[in-house]
């Protein structure tokens, strides 16, 4: 687990690295992966021994916004009498975003593999 | 000759007081709370067979941030032993390539519809959001917070703050945002007929960012793979043209 461990934390230090120096709008560890996955398709053996650590942070991320949930709800607040507003903007805008993209791709692949 | 000692000394109050209050400053009761809370979200979501509507996010944010008001501890206090778990979140986003690259040969195929369905998406999000808190009458800023809500965090906030959003605002956006798509997405696309884990998995990446994408890797490996995937597009995809896009559609609202 360890050596996994430091190899993801690695990539996300070399994307972090990346990014800051190319000055992009992207956030480090995005850039990680990003390199990652290029370095996964070099050296398909790695994929092996990251596996199981991968996995298990995986199936944990759940756990991993908590913190930062919690610390959002302390905003609460702030949505303050725009709160049906925002509620209603909330609900409608994450559907629409969800039925799109499903029914955008679905479409899309029926098209290709009729194509 | 001493007397027989009282069994509980009677200055006990005080230094239970005491005990709490060193131990409410330091790390480790937040992590310890955090991962005590969730653990128990957790069961009570596997309990009910992992039902979206007990997402365990959201049940162990509501329970701790209840505690947090109910002691009148700081945030930042909490914070202090919380920052361990939340510090994963990097590693675990760089890890996202393993299940990628197993998916890589189908994510070649798909390369346009993926790509197409992600700007579509994003783009309706987008534009239903502000949209529809415009016609209920929100603010400006209210507008330009809730614009970025689809993406993942840090790139929500700092999109927010380059058009004239509130950053934090944002962020309970984008919480909640996260919570309301993994716990509507199952029933929506049952409704819809969209029984595709591929379809499913990236829409909860793209519209529900990193816990939609949670929840999508509780459903399946394949699932999830493709959430994050959409997840990390829309990151870069929005970082790039959400700006362009919102400021836009915010010129025809009134400062």
């Amino acid at each position: 687990m360890i050596p996994a461990l430091a190899t993801l934390l690695v990539f996300q230090l070399l994307g972090e690295t990346l990014v800051r120096l190319a000055g992009w709008p992207v956030p480090g560890p995005v850039a990680g992966l990003a390199l990652l996955l290029l370095g996964l398709v070099l050296r398909p053996a790695w994929i092996e021994a990251l596996r199981p650590t991968a996995q298990n942070l995986l199936q944990h991320l759940s756990l991993l916004f908590v913190p930062a949930g919690v610390g959002v709800m302390q905003h609460l607040q702030r949505l303050g009498d725009e709160a049906v507003a925002i509620g209603v903007a909330l609900v409608v805008s994450t559907l629409v975003g969800l039925a799109t993209t499903a029914l955008t791709l679905v479409w899309l692949m029926k098209r290709h593999r009729a194509g | 000759m001493t007397s027989a000692a009282p069994p509980v000394s009677p200055d006990a109050p005080q230094r239970l007081a005491d005990i709490w209050v060193y131990l409410s400053a330091t790390p480790l009761l937040g992590l310890t709370l955090t991962l005590l809370v969730y653990h128990g979200a957790f069961l009570v979501y596997r309990r009910t067979g992992f039902h979206p509507l007990a997402n365990p996010v959201g049940i162990a944010v509501a329970v701790l941030a209840t505690l947090l008001w109910a002691t009148a501890t700081p945030y930042a206090t909490y914070f202090e032993g919380a920052q361990f778990v939340h510090f994963l979140l990097g590693p675990a986003t760089v890890a996202l390539a393993v299940p990628l690259v197993e998916q890589l040969p189908r994510l070649r195929r798909l390369a346009v519809p993926l790509l197409v369905s992600l700007v579509v998406g994003t783009l309706a999000a987008t534009a239903s959001a502000i949209g529809v808190a415009w016609a209920l009458g929100a603010s400006r800023a209210t507008l330009a917070s809730l614009a970025p809500k689809s993406v993942t965090s840090p790139v929500a906030m700092g999109i927010a703050e380059q058009i004239g959003g509130l950053p934090s605002l944002t962020a309970v956006l984008v919480v909640s945002t996260g919570v309301l798509g993994a716990a509507s997405a199952r029933f929506l696309f049952d409704a819809l007929r969209v029984h595709d884990p591929v379809a499913r998995g990236f829409a909860l990446g793209t519209a529900a960012h990193g816990i939609g994408t949670a929840r999508a890797f509780q459903v399946s490996e394949e699932t999830g793979a493709f959430a994050g995937l959409a997840m990390g597009l829309s990151a870069l995809f929005s970082a790039v043209a959400l700006p362009l896009v919102a400021a836009l559609l915010l010129r025809f609202v009134p400062a």
